[in-house]
């Protein structure tokens, strides 16, 4: 399907954006009941998931903006001219001559596929990438992982998924959640049975890609007892997104020593709200982690938690983010400790650049009559230039003896003397700055797998470039 | 003054009842403490959703019972002046009760000097009314209480105004007592100052409930050194809010050290402005909280001008179901470059029902900036109380003299051993009690 475009206003800053052509299946802009029900009788929604998605609509209404603690920036959303539903192959289409220089430019450094290019930029609303989905889809089927649809899994698979949907993060958790609960669609729904060891990691890209990113994604991953998966989603390439709102609702539930790693790379385009709301469940003797890499969007407000309920529980959120000229990344962790010898761990990396403006926000909970828990949160900051900013907003409550808690954050720059020594043998003071900036990330990243990582400094050379001099 | 002393219907008039009019103040003051009525009825009472109230128990805020003070009886007066007894060795000491000044000893032949003003808040807005007006409650109170900033200044009667002009030294420390005598009585202690000094806060009887509201304006000018030393230990169910703003200008110094042992709720509110280069602040706080007492600490380090010093330690030891709360923020506006701050909150746990919650927070707009912060929570040191269990030492006097030990570092930082004893003293006086 090839369709004529003349004109399309293609500025990154702008999130509205017009097309001439009609989608058959398009909720029209808005929220309201109208839309609700349209997405419901599309999706064919059960009716508690209908029931469900009215209760999140009613909630979204109630609860005002975060504004007394958030960024004000929150206001600029005009909720009335977003698209809440856009059906699959309905997605806009542009020529690759309309695709701005810099993101091209990206490419080209990351050293992306040209047929990839095509997708990422929105040129072909689908990559190649249904049969890898399908052949993945087909290797885990055969050890009994469902990995499905967000549609499908509460369609198909009820008994499996009821029971958690909507738990780890109930609807009115914040006023994000309860949007996505109301229009979500899209995401990822997995069950890995007990005792079974997923050894590749379940790459959302290619399932996604096969249906178009989702807006208001919905994830459920359960990790039934002792088996073990690592889920990715997002990639290292610039998304060049046309929806100026994205909230996603991620909840996991890791049962008795089960293990559970997320992994999300952000990049979507500067003018993006990047509002999601992550939590994971660890029963006794599981582990969730979170491993969170910022780089994209306007404004990312992400905070993902692990609810440590079973004894000897683990939780961790290593966080790397971003921030360029406009952006605003407003990351961080929650932890809440609800059993004995539950262990967590905190680690925050930022880098501010230009007009960037970094925030770690932090949640410790201890509660009464808990023994031997343990918290370490590091949160470091690095700032580039003279008009960067950061932030540290730790809340940290411990209540009752044995336990220990720590926090401990800073804030530098890079050391003149380093940048001296490299220029010294020979580099240009830009290529100093970045490589001093990669080492600051690095134990970070070494955790990320091989190709993230590799994709993952390059990336920060390209944001460093012109930061300096 | 003393006419309206006596008038038995003022002296039991609610605090929220509105202004006194009777009293013998300026007229611009008075206009301004109208203003500052009004003020205070518009803002809305915190709620706990409010971030700068986050963890703290609103609800002790109710100032329905607080009565204004009246006289104090020659019986009352008499105990108090006897009890009034802190350092061995001062330059002045202030006795006020029930905000009327009951005792003023200038000891020190320094105050006297040409250029020094000491006197009582009411007399210095007569006679110093353009320094009186240029500092008095000039930074306006953005940690969260602006509300009760207001009734404070509505209602505020007297406190005290000391300027010590360039060059001059006061070598002792200027010691201040408030008490609190009655039931549901309330105090607005206010002082305004540029020196070294130590206020007192207390009760006469422990048991009984009481409201105080104080704020202090600290000025340290360029190149002064100005150390404020607080001692609150009110009764037992007393509320109290304290406003401190210190403003250090070019290459002067202040250091606070608040010890926090009384009252059954107190929140203490520091703001300390970094305004000119070479400017240094350490803020300092000691807590020992027990049974259901509840401390509320909200700090503020402003760093404005570039080549500024700021050093935070506050150090907190909850026992039974006491709690604590932090809320502390380093600010780096944007130029003040070179900036070197540090923040540090430590809590250690005594009980099973104590709870801190500790949010230390940091926001940078300017680079070349050094800024750490780190706060930690977690209980006595099994290995620690070994070591002493097998020197011979029962588990309670062990658990105390690490206690101490922990909360020493932070008075010792004040590097003024008489006050530091006297503080110490304070207390193993409430250990004592507790235990």
């Amino acid at each position: 399907m090839k369709t004529e475009t003349k004109a399309v206003d293609i500025d990154r800053d702008k999130g509205d954006f017009a097309y001439p052509e009609v989608h058959v299946r398009d909720a029209g802009r808005g929220l309201s009941e109208k839309t609700i029900h349209y997405i419901s009788d599309v999706k064919e929604d059960p009716d508690w998931v209908r029931e469900f998605r009215f209760r999140g609509l009613k909630t979204f209404l109630e609860k005002p903006l975060p504004t007394h603690w958030a960024s004000k920036d929150l206001e600029a959303i005009d909720f009335d001219k977003i698209r809440y539903y856009l059906a699959p192959g309905t997605g806009a289409k542009r020529s690759w001559e309309e695709v701005p220089d810099d993101i091209k430019r990206t490419f080209e450094r990351l050293g992306i596929p040209e047929q990839e290019r095509k997708f990422l930029a929105g040129v072909e609303a689908q990559f190649d990438s249904e049969a890898v989905y399908s052949n993945i889809k087909k290797a885990v089927g055969e050890q009994g992982v469902i990995f499905v649809g967000s549609t499908e899994g509460l369609k198909n698979h009820p008994e499996i998924f009821r029971k958690w949907f909507g738990k780890v993060i109930p609807i009115g958790d914040n006023k994000f959640s309860a949007l996505n609960s109301a229009v979500f669609s899209g995401g990822s729904f997995i069950y890995v049975p007990p005792g079974v060891k997923v050894k590749h990691p379940l790459q959302a890209y290619f399932r996604i890609n096969a249906e178009s990113f989702g807006q208001f994604e919905r994830t459920l991953i359960i990790a039934d007892e002792g088996s073990e998966v690592t889920y990715m989603e997002g990639c290292t390439a610039p998304k060049f997104e046309t929806v100026a709102l994205h909230s996603a609702v991620v909840e996991l539930v890791a049962l008795k020593g089960a293990k559970l790693q997320y992994i999300t790379v952000q990049n979507w385009s500067s003018n993006v709200f990047n509002l999601v709301t992550k939590r994971g469940l660890a029963h006794e003797d599981a582990e969730i982690k979170w491993i969170d890499c910022n780089i994209g969007s306007r404004l990312t407000m992400k905070y993902p938690g692990v609810v440590l309920k079973g004894r000897k529980s683990r939780g961790e959120v290593l966080s790397i983010a971003l921030a360029n000229n406009g952006q605003h990344q407003d990351t961080g962790a929650k932890m809440i400790h609800a059993a004995d010898e539950t262990t967590s761990n905190i680690i925050s990396k930022s880098i501010s650049i230009g007009t960037g403006r970094a925030t770690y926000r932090g949640l410790v909970h201890v509660p009464k009559h808990l023994k031997h828990c343990k918290n370490n949160t590091e949160c470091d900051a690095l700032l580039i230039n003279a008009t960067s900013r950061t932030d540290t907003y730790p809340a940290i409550t411990v209540r009752g003896t044995g336990n220990s808690v720590q926090h401990e954050a800073s804030v530098s720059q890079v050391s003149a003397e380093q940048i001296f020594y490299m220029q010294q043998r020979g580099l240009t003071e830009a290529q100093a700055m970045s490589l001093s900036v990669n080492g600051f990330v690095n134990d970070l990243v070494r955790q990320f797998p091989m190709e993230y990582s590799v994709e993952l400094k390059r990336l920060i050379e390209l944001e460093m470039e012109g930061s300096v001099g | 003054m003393s006419a309206i002393a006596h008038d038995e219907t003022v002296n039991s008039k609610g605090i929220l009842s509105g202004l006194l009019e009777l009293r013998d103040l300026p007229d611009w003051f008075r206009e301004q403490q109208h203003a500052a009525w009004e003020k205070f009825e518009s803002v809305p009472r915190p709620t706990r959703k409010d971030q700068p109230w986050r963890f703290s128990n609103v609800d002790l805020l109710d100032l329905a019972p607080f009565k204004l003070s009246g006289t104090v009886s020659d019986q009352a007066r008499a105990a108090i002046l006897e009890q009034s007894n802190g350092l061995d060795e001062v330059a002045a000491r202030l006795v006020f009760a029930g905000d009327q000044l009951l005792e003023r000893d200038v000891v020190s032949e320094q105050l006297s000097k040409r250029g020094v003003i000491f006197q009582p808040l009411e007399r210095a807005m007569v006679e110093h009314a353009d320094l009186f007006r240029k500092y008095f409650m000039s930074t306006e109170v953005s940690l969260g209480s602006a509300k009760f900033a207001a009734l404070h200044q509505a209602l505020v009667s007297t406190g005290t105004f000391l300027f010590v002009p360039r060059g001059v030294e006061i070598d002792q420390p200027i010691e201040i007592f408030h008490w609190l005598a009655g039931e549901n009585a309330t105090v607005f202690p206010h002082l305004l100052a540029k020196v070294t000094v130590i206020e007192h806060f207390r009760s006469l009887d422990r048991n009984q409930r009481g409201f105080a509201c104080g704020v202090n304006d600290l000025l340290a000018g360029p190149g002064a050194k100005v150390t404020y030393v607080c001692a609150q230990n009110w009764g037992d169910k007393v509320v109290a809010l304290q406003m401190n703003t210190t403003a250090v200008d070019h290459d002067a110094s202040a250091m606070s050290l608040n010890l926090n042992l009384g009252s059954r709720y107190s929140r203490f509110e520091s703001l300390s402005r970094l305004v000119g280069e070479g400017a240094r602040s350490d803020l300092l706080a000691v807590a020992v909280a027990t049974n259901e007492q509840e401390f509320d600490a909200r700090t503020l380090q402003d760093h404005i001008s570039p080549h500024t010093a700021s050093d935070l330690l506050y150090k907190n030891a909850l026992d039974d179901r006491a709690r604590c709360t932090f809320g502390g923020l380093i600010r780096v506006e944007p130029h003040a470059h070179f900036t070197d701050a540090y923040q540090k909150v430590r809590n250690l746990l005594l009980s099973d029902d104590s709870e801190a919650n500790s949010m230390p927070g940091l926001e940078i707009l300017a680079d070349n900036v050094r800024c750490t912060h780190g706060a930690t929570s977690g209980q006595i040191n099994e290995e620690e109380l070994f070591y002493l269990h097998s020197r011979g030492i029962p588990t309670k006097t062990a658990q105390r003299l690490i206690v101490t030990g922990f909360l020493n570092e932070v008075i010792r930082r004040l590097d003024q051993p008489a006050i530091a004893d006297y503080l110490n003293q304070l207390i193993d006086r409430k250990f004592a009690h507790s235990r």
